[in-house]
């Protein structure tokens, strides 16, 4: 059996009165594309600094590729990246400076070759020799990526990496994460841009409270959880209640839980006397997943 | 040990970017005391049989700068980093907690020497300068620096803003190097002034640190070495209790 990249084990924090992790059980397989959300205060950014070392849980346990964060804190850091939330550089090193010094954190000498890759991959090579200060925010926030690869760790965990950064650069930073996750990386992925880990995650918890409260395949969740919907305008108000969601401005809006639906009840409209003048069908979404399951 | 030299060369560098202001700057201050001190009192003190009064002051003047950017370095590095948030790229690595420690006061001792070192040519041309015992010279300096750069690091921790961090610069280290026997010998202070001075650690660096440059002192350099010992332990072993325990780093 393989080592799974992340276990977390009975997980607890406090800060006084609060709860930040209350026996969170959770595990990432090697390989996962996994989405950690949650609304903010639900203990995400608490976990991912747990698995960091950078908060001491209160009870339970958490691995990183197999090496427990305190016990054998050396191993399990070189095992894990991390790109944190906050937009921080230190002011008086150049970009090569700063790459350099964090792989010698990491115990790695002579990086060179790899700081070169990693710079040409998240378009930084122009910049490798600029003062940290200089550069635009969405360098720096590359600048935070590439610090999190120095030492090639097989988990990188970003923590909402993608907060306030233009569209551009968030293209290219997934497309940069999805070929790192192709080339056998497991990664963790915190975001509030939902549509983003619906694309990306095969895999998602959902945080509320310190607690998982929903840990299932993307797909799963989606199809568990949200449901399709029919809109159609109609060219006359109908005379029956069709159970009907939403009726507004000649919309009629119902929920299906399969696209099979779809014939049934189109024609029980027709069969009410319906003229169908316009028809329209929504996807189900994680937004709509991540609502039903914050409201139950 | 790459990441202890690595976190060494790092803090080293840090301070050597900006030499003009972490070298340069303490080196005049220093030479401007000796410029002024000199002049008024060259005359009309002698503190030690066959030394001038501006040569009594240079080592002193040395030692004082040692130990003030000492714990310049790493309390002002740390803070920064905590307060800019980039000390998370330190503490995201495998970097052990003595590893931590060693790589900041070493920073610290080593920028307290490059000061000490500049004070001292700059000094030349004003003082006879003739160390008769550079041993106890270099081990005053190390001692000093490691215990005020250890100081440092207590307090860049502490502290979480930087008038906290001006605070325990201000009220606590730099009365302690003032009123420790820089500018006089305490034989000239009153009876209650001399005790006082007594229980004051910075005095006994000076004083050792001053006993390497003439082979004399107000106390036995042993003693002082002793006092420096205890003192240099206690601190290095708060410090590590408080990096052990990630106070104020890992909550």
């Amino acid at each position: 059996m393989t080592v799974p990249a992340i276990a977390v084990s009975g997980a607890s924090k406090r800060y006084g009165a609060v709860r930040a992790l209350d026996g969170v059980d959770l595990e990432v397989g090697a390989g996962e594309f996994f989405g950690l959300l949650g609304p903010n205060g639900a203990g995400k950014t608490t976990l991912i600094s747990a698995l960091a070392g950078l908060v001491r849980v209160d009870s339970g346990s958490l691995k990183v590729m197999g090496h427990d964060v305190v016990a054998d804190y050396r191993d399990a850091r070189r095992q894990l990246g991390v790109v944190p939330q906050e937009l921080v550089f230190d002011p008086f090193f150049t970009v090569r400076e700063a790459l350099r010094i964090q792989s010698g954190y990491f115990g790695i000498r002579r990086n060179d070759d790899w700081i070169d890759e990693i710079l040409g991959h998240l378009d930084l090579t122009a910049k490798a020799d600029a003062n940290m200060r200089s550069l635009s925010g969405g360098m720096k926030r590359r600048v935070l990526v590439a610090q999190a690869l120095v030492h090639r760790p097989p988990v990188i965990v970003l923590d909402e990496p993608t907060a306030g950064v233009d569209v551009e650069l968030r293209q290219g930073l997934w497309q940069f994460v999805r070929r790192l996750n192709r080339d056998g990386h497991t990664i963790v992925l915190t975001t509030h841009y939902l549509e983003e880990a619906e694309t990306l995650c095969t895999r998602i918890a959902m945080l509320k409270s310190g607690r998982v409260v929903a840990l299932d395949t993307t797909e799963n969740l989606l199809a568990r959880f949200a449901t399709h919907t029919l809109r159609v305008r109609l060219a006359s108000p109908l005379g029956a209640d069709l159970g009907a969601l939403r009726q507004e401005r000649g919309w009629l809006e119902f929920a299906l839980e399969r696209y099979d639906e779809v014939e049934g009840m189109l024609r029980r409209v027709r069969e009410a006397g319906g003229e169908i003048v316009e028809m329209q069908l929504g996807e189900p979404d994680l937004e709509k997943v991540f609502v039903g399951v914050m409201h139950s | 040990m790459t990441g202890f030299s690595t976190l060494l060369y790092k803090e080293v560098l840090r301070f050597w970017k900006v030499s003009f202001q972490t070298v340069g700057a303490p080196v005049l201050t220093s030479v401007l005391y000796l410029m002024i001190f000199s002049h008024v009192l060259e005359e009309h003190v002698e503190v030690f049989a066959g030394v001038s009064y501006t040569s009594f002051l240079v080592p002193g003047l040395i030692m004082m700068s040692v130990l003030q950017n000492a714990f310049a370095n790493s309390s002002s590095s740390l803070i920064q980093s905590k307060i800019t948030g980039n000390l998370v790229f330190v503490l995201l690595p495998p970097i052990s907690y003595r590893e931590f420690y060693a790589a900041y006061v070493l920073a610290s001792v080593l920028r307290g020497a490059f000061v000490g070192l500049g004070v001292g040519l700059a000094a030349l041309p004003f003082a006879d300068l003739a160390p008769q015992s550079p041993l106890w010279i270099a081990a005053f300096a190390l001692m000093g620096g490691a215990m005020l750069g250890s100081l440092g690091v207590v307090a860049g921790i502490w502290a979480e803003k930087f008038d906290q961090l001006a605070g325990f610069q201000n009220f606590l280290i730099m009365p302690l190097t003032m009123l420790s026997g820089v500018f006089y010998s305490i034989h000239s202070l009153p009876a209650f002034w001399q005790a006082v001075s007594h229980v004051n650690p910075f005095f006994y660096m000076i004083d050792g640190f001053r006993y390497g440059f003439f082979g004399q002192s107000d106390v036995s350099p042993w003693a002082s070495l002793g006092v420096v010992v205890v003192c240099l332990v206690l601190v290095a072993g708060l410090t590590l209790n408080m990096l052990s325990r990630g106070y104020k780093l890992r909550s």
